[in-house]
């Protein structure tokens, strides 16, 4: 499988170094990345059903809810999914956003910094962050790590499934499923340098369209999505309106770890250890130095 | 003379051990130097999913506890005269602390009822340390039913669950030294019910005082 032919650079839960790190040359592996233009994407899920086609997902049932959204949320076996929003904007012109919505794969995961099992979730060099399922003990913790709310419980065996972002197709030098069936050309994967370079230029080209055509098309706000607060993802999008990212189904405009998280993964351990070292050392020095009570004596009858 | 009846015995055992394999199982998902602690225990998966439900056996045991011991527990004003002594109680100097000419036994002094202060502390960090312990972690138990918009209960459980876990912890540490090492005597009353009256009356003056004075009354 992925990890065969992936190098891992970290792991969840794990102690000590990461087997293999710095052992093989050209460690320096460029980072991959998908990057999805919303301004292109005519929301028609072919994306959807190249992820379930490739990954042999089983079925998920799909809700109706009057708008184009296949269902409420992505799920254990639904990792990709188009956000469907109706936007009407200041000048009264409606809006179709759509979004493909799935792991953004970020560069500091908070799945993997929740994560108390040993290799359960893995990073690799590529920048691919990979679930592997036989280390999964099911807690949980990666849902409440991650601030896209991606992680899905599966409810039968207990593991917690998402995108791979293809890693077992990247593995062999094939492009993710979901960009090979795009028809629109919305999607793109490449390196996150190159990615990057073609995101800013669609969005610089948007907006210049924007000024030249004094407003007729093109985007003024247009820009790419590439938080910092998580060490970038790779997944970027090109945003119609950068400046509010909420519009499309939810996307965080800042995510970051939850502070709780970092605060019990790094503070609270360091001084939780050093409490519970401290404690039994501190009750043996209380042993040898004052000892157990000594008997209680009889007391002499006739009291006060 | 019976300091444990039967029942309160059983609940005993029911809080130690369920406590103590929350607290292995805990421990290895706390740290991962710890981590063998699950595999020792029937690996990850299972540890993960005995450890809610023993825990609902700590926290039933403990509001069982609650429910028995709760008049038993309630801080007294003779309780506050104890603190003055708890440096010397922790020394094992109760006897010199004491002005010469006042009384003659630390017990005559600040007497303590069926429990000291030190276990009424213990009773109650256990007790509502148990309670966060318990909210938070149905909480974690399933994270995946808490929606999106309420995710703040899980990311403060994350934080909480060990924080209460810590200073349980520090209180169970403490009790096991104190019940099995320091107080000779302890330990077999936890397991067989019984202590000897001089034991008693020296630990506990007032409750061996409360015992004999309702046992002559019924006689």
């Amino acid at each position: 499988m992925s990890q065969a032919s992936l190098r891992i650079q970290k792991i969840s839960g794990h102690e000590g170094s990461v087997s293999g790190a710095g052992m093989a040359r050209d460690v320096e592996e460029k980072h991959v990345c998908k990057m999805v233009d919303t301004t292109t994407c005519i929301g028609c899920k072919a994306c959807e059903i190249a992820c379930q086609e490739w990954n042999d997902l089983p079925f998920a049932s799909t809700s109706f809810e009057n708008t184009h959204q296949t269902m409420a949320n992505t799920d254990w076996n639904f990792w990709n999914l188009i956000r469907f929003n109706e936007h009407t904007n200041e000048d009264g012109k409606l809006m179709w956003l759509m979004r493909k919505d799935q792991c953004m794969h970020c560069a500091e995961p908070g799945c993997l910094e929740a994560c108390p099992a040993d290799g359960a979730i893995v990073q690799y060099s590529n920048g691919i962050v990979d679930f592997q399922s036989e280390n999964c003990i099911g807690c949980g913790y990666c849902i409440s790590g991650c601030p896209f709310n991606i992680p899905k419980f599966h409810p039968a065996t207990h593991k917690v499934h998402k995108c791979t972002l293809c890693s077992d197709r990247v593995a062999q030098n094939l492009e993710p499923a979901c960009i090979k069936a795009c028809p629109t050309g919305c999607l793109h994967f490449g390196t996150k340098d190159d990615m990057l370079f073609q995101a800013n230029q669609r969005a610089k080209q948007l907006r210049d369209d924007y000024a030249e055509s004094k407003g007729l098309y093109g985007f003024a706000k247009a820009g790419v999505y590439d938080p910092p607060g998580v060490g970038g993802t790779s997944v970027i999008y090109v945003l119609h309106d950068a400046t509010n990212p909420e519009l499309y189904g939810g996307l965080p405009k800042d995510p970051h770890i939850p502070w709780t998280v970092k605060l019990w993964k790094h503070p609270l351990k360091w001084v939780g250890n050093v409490a519970i070292v401290g404690g039994l050392v501190g009750i043996f020095v209380h042993y040898l130095r004052y000892g157990p009570k000594p008997e209680p004596k009889e007391e002499p009858k006739g009291g006060h | 003379m019976l300091r444990y009846n039967f029942s309160e015995r059983v609940m005993h055992c029911f809080a130690a051990f369920s406590y103590i394999y929350c607290l292995l199982t805990g421990l290895a998902f706390w740290s991962p130097s710890l981590f063998w602690i699950a595999v020792l225990l029937g690996g990850g998966s299972t540890s993960r999913m005995l450890h809610p439900w023993v825990g609902l056996v700590y926290a039933a045991s403990v509001i069982y506890m609650l429910s028995i011991w709760k008049k038993d527990m309630l801080i007294t004003d003779l309780d506050r005269r104890w603190t003055k002594f708890i440096g010397a109680y922790v020394r094992n100097e109760e006897e010199e602390a004491l002005p010469e000419h006042a009384v003659r036994s630390f017990q005559q002094f600040a007497p303590v009822d069926r429990f000291n202060l030190g276990q009424k502390y213990l009773f109650w960090l256990l007790f509502w340390g148990g309670i966060v312990l318990l909210l938070t972690g149905i909480v974690l138990w399933f994270s995946e039913y808490i929606p999106w918009s309420l995710r703040f209960l899980r990311l403060a459980s994350v934080i909480l669950h060990p924080i209460a876990f810590l200073i349980t912890l520090g209180g169970f540490i403490i009790h096991v030294y104190m019940g099995t090492a320091v107080e000779r005597g302890s330990f077999n009353s936890v397991i067989h019910g019984y202590v000897s009256e001089t034991w008693a009356r020296h630990y506990h003056r007032l409750w061996v005082d409360r015992i004999i004075g309702n046992a002559n009354s019924k006689k």
